[in-house]
């Protein structure tokens, strides 16, 4: 197999032979593996450029990851900042464009753990925000690393919601500047990445005052530290926010600004001005703010939530096929665990989701991509939609995602526990996912938002005309539905036009109703606002339902691309898009059920569908795992790697742990502690 | 005080200290917890640093010479009380786990119940005095759950009547026991019993591994720590190798199964005996799962109130978190669940207490049935638990990710719960097994008794599972009989299913395991739904008992919240049954919103009421004062990387950095 010996771990005694159980899953592939990873890869030129990328950094000990499992928090910032700077010296010396997949793919290869990441989102903020001067100015110095710029938006008592943050920029029409200014403690800037030790300057987000009046949010370049020495400016106060659950990578920090002046041309001004003589000028609406937090999160679904769950998903059914438990028939040697149905329930639904998540990020990247220069270019129309769409995204993928990844490592048993399994780091990132760039309950509330707004509109303009102006992605909402899911047999519910059909139902039910719930609050004499939180409860299952049937639809568009060029993928995909949405009914079977959607009979056949495509999913499970092409290295499992050697892996990483150096071991706290323990003899005990 | 935390707990409707008794037992016992709890809480040698900032390594450092010193000044305070032991050991170790656990845990009470008189002479005594240290070694790196699987070897030697005791694989490697990779010097294995050429099965042998006064590993044996967890840090979870390593034959624990010296082996009398330490075990757990879920919901719920954020109405100030609706239906379900694990587990403690009474009179009759039970109940509220615990950290929005909220700690030191003493899974399909055969039994004439009676009322005569509709759709929901009623409809209508579908299976694929495996996500479901039913019954049976009318009628809300909410969660369930229509679902809906806004003013008091210390919860955002962002701020200026205002990594790699581009 070609690309076999690019997979292993070299350098280790057992990459030589691979596992027979794993070996037995990939000898009769009912599809062709590589087909599909060049499908995922988006052609076989880009698999073939990224494993050139893996094979790079493949041999480096520097970027071995395996040591990272024993290191403290300050080890990790130290290493992930070393590997930061011998990529870019790497760069330099490949010549490698900015930008370029290279790029990608070597954050990708070495588990995105290099330092610096908020960096570039601040980069990313400047290119959005900043006018062509400032950019000009700013990002070359970015790029060569002359400044090194946290985003500072979050603040210790202020998150999701951006209207609340304190933190002030008070234009002086005297001297032409803004003073930036911390009002209270919880004013304090709170968790940017890259602040606590690394940046030299930090965009701050602060509301503008200037002629007296307040104009809300705006981007500011506030130098922080010393380019000379790297000490604080005055005024700064600024730090290590502490440790957290994971991510130790990197650097989150406070920052306190006590009047700081920064000159007036450091307010980024794409989209907004002030004038020496501080008159406040607008092009665009005001939500233009949040350009960088959609960038952020486009980007961040696909190398923090999509390589996670999919990474999971490797680790935790590669262990399936190893790991031996208990007998099926007494008759039998003990079965592989993947053979339980109760474990391939647990493990196949992530499995779907992880390629469901591809497409999905597949098409926001697409729609992304469409719509970014337009709304640079002061072109607004789509920024909407490219906000629900991103933001549904953001909340369903996180949210699935890091429920995914735990219920992958708690399916790895005890050793799901240990970190040298990976699944705790993987879990950690996820869970962190699920706050951070929005929390997730705010951010299905600002989908059913624009939900609400588009389909009242719709439902109450009596012309198909104006139906037509939506949103493409809430067109169907308004689109006449069926009331009685017409499946007959188990097969039907094989139809993705059936399920599209029972997802659509709910979601277009669940909001119906959330708006009856308003009105009815209304005329009872609610004002709106009130009338708002007390349906949000409703609201939130229309935006999930919602996102699951974007999904389920991303899906399967996808799929229909392959059908005729790709029939073997298309058969064991389709039958991971059948799972997906499949389960998701289930899991939600209540909704269906309840104005009789489905019948009582129809549930037991939808189940019965569910249970063999478990089965079925359960002999490819392997081929599909393996074709995300992750390298050893950067799963960085013990448990999860490509020959399946997991128990000589795991009992030699376990030697590496400082705990079993014979230099430290024991000495310490056995003489302290344990010696005159156990020397106290019972006199006193 | 934060004014919002005194105004929330000034409207509460109720004295939290009753709860806080009823939770404990009766006041006498709150009173002597506190009394226990303020000894430790001003006993200089159990104060340290934040282990949030230690390495691991400081933190075993910490955690032995705490237990060194508890071991000690329990004794000295005389404390022996089962519940007493519990809390010392908690406060002291802030719940979490400690090198000492397995010794104290596993060690001492195998020898006390597993060891002959002359066993607990050479071995009990110089244990409880800490000469002894030991763990209790039975996972293995290829077997966990799965004991018979177990690889590990004793094989009898007549000649030099010894055992030998081996791993003969990497899987049999003996791997996570606590206390293994540092701090024993003796662990209880379990292993393979071979004798006269015959395996006898698993049994219990006491295994010197460390040279005593140099704590050098024996020659023969390669013991060590298994490296970095997810936490657990104050924990050396080992792992330990037996190369032949030979054992006299008085070292296995001969109290039941005995191996004569010539090699004949001596059958044990039963082996239901041992059931009664796993069933201790997991009713434990299953009051650590209310444990737990309390701390992460005293935590959220105060920061919650203490938290601004956002508005309801444009222009207002905003408003405390905890008056969203979506906030208050995030955690409201969790607190309520909490209250109900936690009467689950003081009845599971109290009923192993009785049982294990009528077991010192010989009789073993409720022990299956309690066996079965637990395993699943273990089951039930870890998973719930565990669900939970995240629910409450992302709660805390991007704060509960910092340790200084406390949860990251709460939930790793408690999710291993779901997979040790009996991965959940399995649990589930134990206790499915135990109904499976009650089922039978009812369809062979029998009647079921106990907590499965309710089989007993099932038309036997049905041949589709979905022409119920003649169960009673009558259902009060205002009414705790009604609601456990509905509940007990719902898992009587799943585990037929899963009896009638295992029966299908078995018809046409003849072998019975197989069947057993194509059915078993129904039959977890069917045992998820007895669990919740018991869970529903047991919260029902403790509210008829409440006195104070004040404590009734917030704890009623609590039980009326819980059940309704697993009805809508679960709700395809009681709809697919015709247990419930459509426009009851709507009523359930509509209620539990209403049940939120009749929560929330208690709902400060009501997790004051769980009566944690400060110390234990370890939590900045869930002080009981309220004061977060001021000691927010004090406690992360501790960061170690904070150390420095210029971080070394700043000359080592992020100047040269620039310069070199």
């Amino acid at each position: 197999m070609g690309s076999r010996a690019h997979r292993v771990s070299l350098g280790d005694a057992w990459s030589g032979r691979v596992h027979p159980d794993i070996e037995s899953e990939r000898r009769w592939p009912a599809f062709d593996v590589e087909r599909l990873t060049n499908l995922l890869d988006g052609g076989a030129q880009n698999t073939a450029l990224r494993r050139k990328v893996e094979t790079l950094v493949r041999d480096d000990p520097a970027f071995n990851l395996i040591h990272t499992h024993f290191m403290t928090q300050d080890e990790h910032f130290q290493a992930a900042t070393q590997r930061l700077f011998l990529i870019q010296k790497l760069a330099k010396r490949m010549d490698w464009p900015d930008d370029s997949l290279e790029f990608q793919y070597i954050y990708r290869a070495l588990s995105g753990d290099i330092s610096l990441g908020v960096h570039s989102v601040a980069m990313n903020a400047i290119k959005s925000l900043g006018s062509e001067e400032q950019i000009a100015k700013w990002v070359p110095l970015c790029k060569t690393y002359q400044i090194i710029v946290s985003y500072a938006q979050t603040e210790m008592g202020h998150g999701t919601y951006l209207q609340g943050l304190e933190t002030e920029a008070t234009y002086d029409a005297a001297t032409q500047e803004f003073v930036i200014h911390s009002p209270t403690m919880t004013a304090t800037k709170w968790w940017p990445g890259d602040l606590g030790q690394a940046a030299t300057h930090a965009l701050v987000m602060a509301q503008l005052t200037c002629s007296g009046a307040r104009w809300g949010m705006h981007a500011f370049m506030v130098p922080i530290r010393s380019l000379q020495d790297h000490t604080p400016l005055p005024g700064i106060t600024v730090g290590d926010i502490g440790p957290k659950m994971g991510i130790e990578i990197t650097d989150n920090g406070f920052l306190r600004l006590d009047h700081v002046r920064v000159p007036r041309e450091n307010m980024l001004s794409r989209f907004t001005q002030v004038s020496p003589d501080g008159t406040y000028v607008r092009h665009g609406i005001a939500q233009v703010n949040y350009l960088p937090m959609v960038v952020t999160r486009v980007y961040m679904l696909r190398n923090i939530v999509l390589y996670g769950l999919q990474k999971a998903c490797v680790i935790a059914t590669r262990y399936s096929v190893i790991r031996r438990q208990s007998r099926i028939r007494p008759s039998d040697p003990e079965a592989k665990i993947l053979d339980y149905q109760t474990q391939q329930q647990k493990l196949i639904f992530p499995l779907a989701m992880g390629y469901a998540f591809h497409f999905q990020v597949a098409s926001i990247m697409d729609f992304f991509h469409r719509s970014y220069d337009a709304i640079r270019n002061k072109d607004m129309s789509l920024l909407p939609e490219l906000h629900a769409l991103t933001t549904g995204s953001k909340a369903m993928m996180t949210e699935f995602g890091a429920h995914g990844v735990e219920l992958c490592r708690r399916a790895c048993g005890g050793h799901g526990y240990s970190k040298l399994s990976g699944m705790p780091s993987l879990a950690t990132y996820l869970l962190a996912s699920c706050t951070y760039e929005g929390e997730n309950t705010v951010l299905y509330l600002q989908v059913a938002r624009f939900l609400v707004k588009n389909c009242r509109q719709a439902w109450e303009a009596s012309d198909p005309a104006s139906r037509k102006s939506l949103p493409q992605s809430v067109s169907y909402l308004t689109a006449a539905r069926v009331d009685k899911c017409p499946a007959q047999t188990e097969a039907h519910f094989l139809h993705p036009e059936l399920y599209m059909q029972a997802w659509a139902h709910v979601a277009a039910r669940l909001l119906e109703s959330s708006v009856h719930h308003l009105q009815m609050l209304v005329q009872a004499g609610a004002d709106e606002h009130e009338a708002w939180n007390q349906t949000s409860v409703l609201l939130l299952q229309a935006a999930k339902a919602h996102c699951y049937y974007i999904t389920v639809k991303n899906f399967k568009e996808a799929l229909e691309k392959l059908e005729h060029g790709e029939p073997a993928v298309h058969r064991v995909l389709k039958r991971l898009c059948d799972l997906f949405a499949l389960h998701g009914i289930l899991a939600d079977l209540g909704s269906f059920l309840y104005d009789g959607f489905l019948s009582a009979p129809q549930v037991n056949m939808l189940r019965t569908t569910y249970l063999d495509l478990l089965l079925q999913i359960r002999k490819d499970a392997i081929l599909l795992t393996d074709a995300f092409d992750f390298t050893d290295q950067c799963l960085n499992s013990a448990l999860g790697c490509y020959d399946g050697n997991v128990y000589e892996r795991l009992f030699q990483w376990a030697q590496m742990s400082p705990n079993n150096n014979s230099q430290t071991q024991e000495k310490p706290a056995y003489t302290k502690y344990i010696r005159p323990l156990m020397q106290s003899r019972g006199s006193k005990l | 005080m934060n004014p919002d935390l005194r105004r929330e707990r000034a409207a509460a409707t109720f004295n939290p200290e009753l709860i806080t008794n009823l939770l404990d037992g009766s006041p006498e016992k709150t009173q002597r917890r506190r009394e226990i709890e303020n000894k430790i809480l001003s006993d200089p040698d159990f104060q340290h640093e934040d282990y949030n900032f230690l390495t691991r390594s400081e933190r075993y450092d910490v955690a032995i010479k705490k237990s060194a010193v508890m071991v000690k000044k329990m004794r000295e305070f005389g404390i022996a009380d089962p519940d007493e032991i519990m809390w010392f050991k908690n406060f002291v170790h802030r719940g979490r786990p400690e090198p000492l656990d397995l010794h104290l845990g596993m060690f001492l009470p195998t020898l006390l119940h597993q060891a002959t008189a002359e066993q607990q002479e050479r071995f009990f005594m110089p244990a409880w005095n800490l000469e002894i240290t030991g763990t209790y070694a039975q996972t293995e790196m290829g077997h966990g759950t799965h004991l018979r699987g177990l690889e590990t070897t004793a094989t009898y030697d007549p000649k030099t009547q010894e055992f030998i005791m081996n791993s003969p694989t990497v899987t049999s490697i003996k791997w996570w026991p606590g206390g293994l990779g540092k701090t024993s010097n003796h662990a209880i294995v379990l292993a393979q019993l071979f004798t006269q050429g015959k395996c006898y099965g698993l049994h219990a042998f006491v295994v010197p591994i460390r040279e005593m006064g140099t704590h050098k590993p024996l020659p023969g044996i390669t013991v060590g720590d298994i490296g970095p967890k997810f936490g657990y840090e104050e924990m050396d979870n080992g792992y330990l190798k037996m190369d032949n390593y030979r054992i006299p034959r008085e070292n296995m624990l001969m109290k039941y199964a005995q191996v004569k010296p010539d090699g004949t082996y001596v059958k044990p009398v039963s082996n239901k005996l041992t059931y009664g330490t796993m069933v201790f075990v997991r009713s434990y757990l299953v009051g650590e799962a209310a444990r737990s879920l309390s701390k992460a919901c005293t935590i959220a719920i105060r920061y919650s109130a203490v938290r601004h954020q956002s508005e309801i109405k444009p222009g207002e100030p905003e408003p405390q978190v905890l008056d969203f609706q979506t906030q208050q239906y995030k955690l409201f379900p969790i607190l309520a669940t909490a209250y109900a694990f936690q009467f689950v587990g003081k009845y599971m403690k109290d009923t192993y207490y009785r049982i294990n009474e009528s077991i010192g009179q010989g009789d073993l009759s409720e022990l299956p049935e309690l066996h079965a039970l637990t395993a699943g109940l273990k089951a039930f509220t870890t998973w719930t638990a565990n669900t939970g615990i995240e629910e409450c950290r992302l709660a805390c929005g991007g704060h509960g990710y910092s340790h200084c909220s406390g949860i990251p700690n709460i939930y790793v030191t408690f999710t291993p719960a779901c997979t040790f003493e009996g991965e959940n899974t399995v649990m589930m399909l134990q206790t499915a097994r135990f109904l499976m055969k009650s089922y039978d039994q009812v369809q062979s004439g029998k009647l079921a008794c106990g907590l499965v009676s309710y089989l007993n009322d099932l038309p036997s005569q049905r041949i589709q599972p979905q022409q119920v509709a003649a169960w009673p759709t009558v259902v009060d929901i205002n009414d705790p009989d009604s609601l456990t009623e509905v509940y007990k409809l719902r898992a009587a209508r799943l585990i037929d299913i899963a009896a009638k579908n295992l029966h299908t299976e078995m018809s046409c694929r003849k072998s019975k395991e197989v069947a057993w495996n194509l059915t078993s996500v129904d039959l977890v479901r069917a045992t998820e739904a007895h669990c919740h039913y018991v869970v529903v019954k047991l919260f029902a049976d403790k509210l008829q008992k409440i006195q104070d009318k004040a404590v009734h009628s917030v704890l009623r809300n609590l039980f009326l919240l819980y059940s309704l909410y697993g009805i809508s969660q679960k709700a395809g369930d009681f709809l697919q049954g015709n247990i419930m229509t459509g426009s009851q679902i709507t009523q359930v809906n509509q209620h539990i919103l209403e049940l939120l806004t009749a929560i929330r003013p208690n709902a400060v008091a009501l997790v004051d009421a769980f009566d944690f210390k400060d110390m234990t919860l370890g939590s900045v955002l869930g002080r009981y004062d309220g004061n977060v962002y001021e000691n927010l701020f004090e406690w992360a200026k501790k960061s170690p990387l904070n150390k420095t205002q210029v971080h070394e990594s700043y000359h080592k790699y992020l100047k040269p950095l620039k310069s070199n581009l």
